[in-house]
């Protein structure tokens, strides 16, 4: 069982900045984490790994420094890692950076699973994963909580829904997008880390990979953000104390200025 | 300050720290509470290799030493000291067997107790023999392959929980001290039961059991050394694990400290932070310069000890005597500075101080370090 797990590594902080100019993330300054929903893929990816055999690789597409995401992912149990880093690939929307990711995964050739967070904490929008099925013509399910069952040729999962859950059967090859219900991700170990400290980090660059160089970074990116903003804080609420009488009266007091 | 440590410990600072906040301090009121064996903290340090830094890499370790394990020690303490001590005394029960242990009951105990997959324990103290370990009561009688042993251990950590056991028992009552010989014994074995488990001030999260020998049947095998070699074991193995206490308490006194200083900048008094005020500056800075000093110190004989030099006992027992008071004073000034806060259960300060409180008492009461310390001087000024 060969599994691909696809990571981001997202700012540390829920104040995130943004640059007003090129209306991107800044990440000068910021610590850096690995989006937390991957870690339940990372998790997910290992337990497999455990107790089907195999092998796991995680792959992220970001800047040079996404490689200590990728690092922090072998500490945990991962076997390999891949960075997909180049200039080229700066500024790349979910779809440029799904059709890249998903080059990379073909490349890599040899895998039954592709698994994915359901969402990055940063943009929040769910298409990378996805999108990564829709370039590789790979079956998905989303939202994942539970693999009940995975069979040589197919997988048998729960995909969670607002009312409860599907049971999803999907032939293999597949990618699955997960949630934190599926499971509780692991803390390193002292040897994952002593590994992840020597191990090899695959670097690849637009080079390395069969790419169409209208379909990626910037350029390739279809999506343009006109504006970005950091919504203003709700004001804090007030309480109002006393008996009910009291209180309706002083809410009285409260509103009627603000109806003229 | 910056103790030089490897990349390896740094590792094991970083990862025990995570631990510790991310799963240690969560549980900490709840274990202090219920008294509840903390099995599933203890999983966690396991799969994160943490069982295997005191053991040789030969035997499924990762191959550190003292410092190592002083290392974390103290980063588990200053979230929790009663889990801390469940790890550090599994660590106390290891250490004979990779002291004195033949290739065999190395290979037989060690990888499992590497792998967290068994905790261990150490078994010296009975009744009437604590600071006087020599007028220990428990008896091996040889016969035939095995030893009989008959008598009863008690406030023995890890008591009960441990699967593997190294005890002290006498196997020559006519020598005295050199007549005292070392076991290891596993749970399970016929005639080895467990007695009263003790309702404790501190340490909650830590079980403290009797062990109850009845005609419990050892095979010969499991002999540590030779015979009469019991004392030896002891003595070898506390140089090891006092400074693993000392540990314990420069984590528990950091706890409190930081504790004290969070909560001296957020409580307003008068109008302004408490942490304004002199008076609790001074406190604060003698706290943080004792909690420093006595790291300093830890270290510097835990580093000592990793080393390879011998004749440790004065440098080993400084190092707990100061940073155990240490601990003591630091826990109690916490719960002053977060006064009337501070003595209830709702903030951990009083916790810190009951956890204090036994770092002076066990592995050798502060005494009966003061007693070492001063012979060891005597001895060097007669030489």
């Amino acid at each position: 069982m060969n599994i691909i797990v696809c990571i981001k590594q997202v700012p540390e902080t829920t104040e995130v900045r943004i640059n007003p100019e090129t209306n991107t993330l800044i990440r000068e300054g910021v610590k850096s984490m690995i989006n937390p929903f991957d870690m339940y893929a990372i998790e997910e990816g290992i337990r497999l790994k455990e107790n089907l055999g195999g092998k796991t690789t995680v792959i992220t597409m970001g800047p040079p420094q996404a490689e200590s995401a990728l690092r922090d992912a072998i500490a945990m149990g991962i076997d390999e890692a891949i960075l997909l880093s180049d200039r080229a690939f700066a500024g790349s929307d979910t779809w440029a950076t799904s059709y890249t990711l998903a080059k990379a995964i073909e490349k890599i050739k040899d895998f039954d699973l592709v698994i994915c967070g359901k969402q990055a904490s940063d943009g929040d929008t769910a298409q990378v994963g996805p999108g990564i099925a829709s370039h590789l013509n790979l079956p998905q399910v989303t939202y994942v909580k539970k693999i009940e069952e995975i069979k040589e040729k197919t997988c048998r999962v729960q995909r969670m829904t607002e009312e409860g859950y599907e049971i999803i059967q999907a032939p293999l090859p597949a990618l699955l997008t997960v949630v934190k219900e599926i499971n509780t991700p692991r803390l390193p170990s002292l040897r994952g880390m002593m590994r992840a400290k020597q191990a090899k980090v695959l670097h690849w660059m637009t080079k390395d990979l069969d790419l169409n160089s209208e379909f990626i970074g910037l350029n390739g990116s279809p999506t343009q953000v006109v504006k970005i903003f950091t919504p203003p804080q709700r004001p804090s609420g007030k309480m109002l104390q006393g008996e009910p009488q009291e209180i309706a009266e002083k809410l009285v007091e409260i509103i009627k200025p603000e109806l003229h | 300050m910056d103790y030089l440590f490897s990349e390896e410990q740094k590792m094991i600072q970083e990862l025990t720290r995570k631990i510790a906040e991310d799963k240690v301090r969560p549980v900490a009121a709840k274990y202090d509470t219920t008294q509840e064996f903390p099995w599933d903290v203890l999983k966690i340090l396991a799969q994160s290799d943490l069982f295997a830094i005191f053991v040789p890499t030969e035997y499924g370790g990762t191959g550190g030493g003292v410092l190592d394990l002083c290392i974390a020690t103290e980063e588990l303490s200053r979230a929790c000291g009663g889990i801390a001590v469940c790890y550090a005394a599994s660590a106390l029960g290891t250490f004979p067997i990779v002291l004195f242990g033949t290739d065999a009951q190395k290979k037989k105990y060690l990888p499992d107790l590497a792998s967290g997959k068994k905790i261990a324990a150490f078994g010296i103290t009975e009744p009437e023999a604590g600071s006087d370990a020599s007028s220990i009561k428990t008896t091996a009688v040889k016969k035939g392959d095995h030893y009989i042993l008959n008598g009863t251990k008690h406030f023995i950590t890890n008591g009960g929980e441990a699967q593997v056991y190294t005890v002290i028992a006498m196997s020559d009552k006519t020598k005295g001290a050199r007549g005292a010989s070392a076991f290891i014994v596993e749970k399970g074995t016929p005639g080895f039961t467990f007695g009263k488990k003790e309702d404790k001030l501190g340490i909650r999260a830590s079980v403290t059991c009797e062990l109850v020998f009845t005609d419990c049947k050892v095979p010969a095998e499991n002999l540590l050394s030779k015979e009469g070699m019991g004392f030896i074991v002891t003595m070898k193995t506390f140089d090891m694990s006092r400074p693993g206490v000392a540990a314990q308490a420069v984590g528990i006194a950091q706890g409190a400290l930081d504790l004290a200083v969070k909560y001296a900048k957020e409580r307003h008094q008068f109008g302004k932070s408490i942490s304004s005020f002199q008076g609790i500056q001074w406190m604060l800075a003698d706290m943080a310069t004792k909690v420093e000093a006595s790291r300093a110190l830890v270290y510097a004989v835990a580093k000592m000890i990793d080393s390879g030099k011998t004749g440790v006992a004065k440098e080993s027992a400084m190092a707990k005597l100061f940073a155990s008071d240490t601990a003591m004073q630091v826990a109690t000034d916490a719960v002053q500075i977060l006064g009337g806060y501070g003595y209830m259960k709702d903030y951990p300060a009083e916790k810190y101080m009951r956890d204090a409180k036994i770092t002076q008492i066990y592995e050798g009461t502060n005494q009966i370090q003061r007693n070492i310390i001063a012979l060891q001087l005597i001895k060097q000024m007669a030489k």
